[in-house]
């Protein structure tokens, strides 16, 4: 029978003996520990902003780009070509079953005043659909209605940006704007969004109904023109069935034959932040498991020092097997001083790793993320680590030779 | 039925081509109570047939039996077990373990077949009593004498309760008064508690406190009987 709670305390003693060196052994693992929590901590920060970056684009979301013109022989690229009108926009919405929402977007650089400001913005035509399409709220005053769309009303939403600029700290509900020279009256403003994935200032926009923009600010080649469309499917799984069915019908609204190219693009946006959140993912598991490699390094500091101590007290290893210690007792013995090193080590490196992530977050200004799976994997991983390199010392000391360790000067 | 019983035992070593044997075909008995010396040259084989008693190492042929179980045919943990409850060592090096006390010195077979801590403490306590060593308990090696050391050596041999005590040259690192004592001691031992005490010596000054004496020579008994008083 074997007596833990006594052969722990002859480990603890063991170890007690070489603080010093128990300690540096202990400090690969510590290391070890401590750069897994920080590196996964790091990764998952990163992977968290890019998914709130998704969140803030808006989720299922597909866009109808026009095609590429021909003039003279050099093709354009694509959107050189106005092809989309307020008429595809609608058969989306209404024959597609894979699609909730549809915006259809007309828009450019304007310069907007107020009182003796001035400020060039991006100005957006849109319908109502645009904020549910990109899961956009209204932080003060009200939306523009489809009412609005259809009578080309002059009012507009701002942006957060925008109402800094101009407004300062007036109110600016109720206000008027001018957008090339065109009075508008603000009705609302958009809640703040953040940086776009690619670095672009989301909240230095304005929203107009679509049909003012193409009657009064843009003015469009045919009426009904619009340059995108802003199409949100009914959920993830229907993205690509949405894709194909709008693909579907504008080939045919456009009448574009069986071999003709077509003169629109159906961009997936989701799909393109998914790719860039698994690249985040596999940066992860990269830098966490060129940390693993510094605990596997520690692992073998571990073995090492305690093939050392093997070595050192054969003859204590002979006399508590003359006494009677079995092989089992022997191996446990030192099983257990390998497993309270790297054990140690890791709660220390633990707490290494969470401050110092910490630390990162607050002097980098990296998103660092300590999740509980980390701790515990980098706990579990260091005790694996413990029991794997102390086996072989272990299994060396239970099988020496009684007579021989007695012996052993 | 006699405590100890060999038959024939042998033990060879393989030295490249050459076959040497340590023990050639020894066979002996000896009873509960015996106090016996066991002497020889360094060489002559004393050594291995105190190893194989002591179930430290095993004959190449024959058998041995003790308290009537062959053990010759045993595996490691179980001569371990033997080890623990029939047989104490006590070694001329002494072979305490350092920096840890007198006490935990003793109790260390004890760790070995699971008795709660309380028993080990006072059992240990007992032990250490019976060798003269009381007040002592929580000196460490270092802090005792060669004469201290070697009384804890076989307190710790007793703690057990083993029916046999090996003891090799016991004296061989004490000085001839500590000797004595230290003979005396297994004296007392054997008569008030009837253990069996087998010591390996080679000065005859030791030797005398046994009650038989055997020699050996090259592996082999030369002679055997009772000890010559002088």
């Amino acid at each position: 029978m074997i007596n833990i709670p006594s052969t722990l305390k002859i480990s603890v003693r063991a170890l007690r003996v070489n603080k010093m060196r128990s300690a540096l052994t202990m400090l690969g693992i510590i290391i070890g520990v401590a750069a897994v929590i920080t590196m996964l901590a790091v990764g998952t920060g990163a992977r968290q902003k890019i998914g709130e970056q998704i969140a803030s684009m808006g989720s299922n979301q597909l866009i109808v780009l026009p095609g590429a013109s021909t003039s003279g022989g050099a093709r354009m690229g694509a959107g050189s070509q106005m092809t989309l009108s307020m008429g595809d926009a609608e058969a989306i919405l209404k024959e597609c079953p894979a699609v909730s929402y549809v915006a259809p977007v007309l828009g450019g650089v304007a310069q907007v005043i107020y009182g003796n400001q001035n400020w060039s913005t991006s100005v957006t035509g849109t319908t109502p659909g645009m904020l549910v399409v990109r899961d956009w709220q209204i932080s003060e005053g009200r939306s523009f209605t489809d009412d609005d769309v259809r009578g080309a009303t002059k009012v507009c939403l701002l942006g957060q940006t925008v109402v800094e600029n101009l407004f300062g700290s007036i109110d600016p509900i109720g206000q008027i704007v001018r957008i090339k020279k065109v009075p508008f009256t603000v009705i609302g403003v958009l809640d703040r969004k953040g940086q776009s994935p690619n670095g672009q200032d989301q909240d230095d926009t304005i929203y107009i109904p679509v049909t003012t923009a193409q009657k009064k600010i843009f003015g469009t080649t045919f009426p009904g023109m619009v340059r995108i469309i802003m199409v949100k499917a009914k959920g993830a799984e229907e993205l690509s069935q949405a894709q194909k069915q709008i693909t579907e019908l504008i080939r045919q609204r456009h009448r574009i034959g069986q071999k003709q190219d077509d003169d629109f693009t159906v961009r997936n946006l989701t799909q393109m932040m998914q790719a860039s959140e698994q690249s985040a993912r596999v940066m992860a598991l990269l830098l966490g498991s060129i940390a693993g490699v510094s605990l596997l390094v520690g692992g073998i500091g571990i073995m090492n020092i305690m093939l050392v101590s093997v070595t050192e007290r054969t003859r204590e290893i002979g006399i508590r097997m003359a006494v009677g210690a079995k092989t089992w007792d022997i191996r446990l013995q030192f099983l257990i001083e390998a497993l309270i090193l790297s054990l140690i080590g890791g709660g220390v490196g633990i707490l290494i790793g969470v401050s110092g992530s910490q630390v990162l977050s607050n002097l980098a200004g990296w998103p660092t993320i300590v999740s509980m799976s980390s701790i515990f994997l980098a706990f579990s991983f260091s005790g694996v680590v413990g029991i794997f390199f102390g086996f072989y010392p272990a299994m060396k000391a239970s099988l020496l030779d009684p007579i021989e360790a007695l012996r052993y000067e | 039925m006699s405590l100890i019983k060999v038959q024939d035992i042998s033990k060879n070593y393989n030295l490249g081509d050459v076959q040497v044997c340590a023990l050639c075909g020894v066979s002996l008995s000896m009873d509960k109570g015996d106090f016996v010396a066991v002497m020889g040259q360094s060489g002559s084989g004393k050594s291995t047939f105190m190893n194989i008693l002591g179930c430290l190492d095993k004959p190449t042929s024959g058998r041995y039996s003790l308290e009537g179980v062959d053990v010759s045919e045993l595996s490691r943990d179980e001569l371990a077990v033997i080890r623990n409850k029939k047989i104490g060592f006590v070694f001329h090096g002494f072979n305490l373990l350092s920096r840890t006390s007198a006490l935990e010195n003793v109790e260390l077979p004890m760790l070995y077949n699971g008795l709660p801590a309380k028993d080990r403490k006072e059992l240990a306590m007992a032990a250490l009593k019976t060798v003269g060593l009381s007040g002592r308990e929580n000196h460490h090696p270092n802090q005792l004498s060669g004469g201290q050391q070697q009384r804890v050596a076989i307190a710790r041999a007793l703690v057990n309760q083993a029916p046999l005590i090996l003891a090799d040259e016991p004296t061989g690192n004490l000085d001839t008064k500590t000797s004595r004592e230290i003979m005396d001691l297994f004296v007392k031992l054997n008569e008030e508690s009837d253990i069996t005490v087998i010591i390996v010596t080679h000065e005859p000054d030791i030797a005398v406190f046994s009650k038989r004496t055997i020699r050996f020579l090259d592996g082999r008994v030369v002679s055997d009987g009772h000890t010559v008083k002088p």
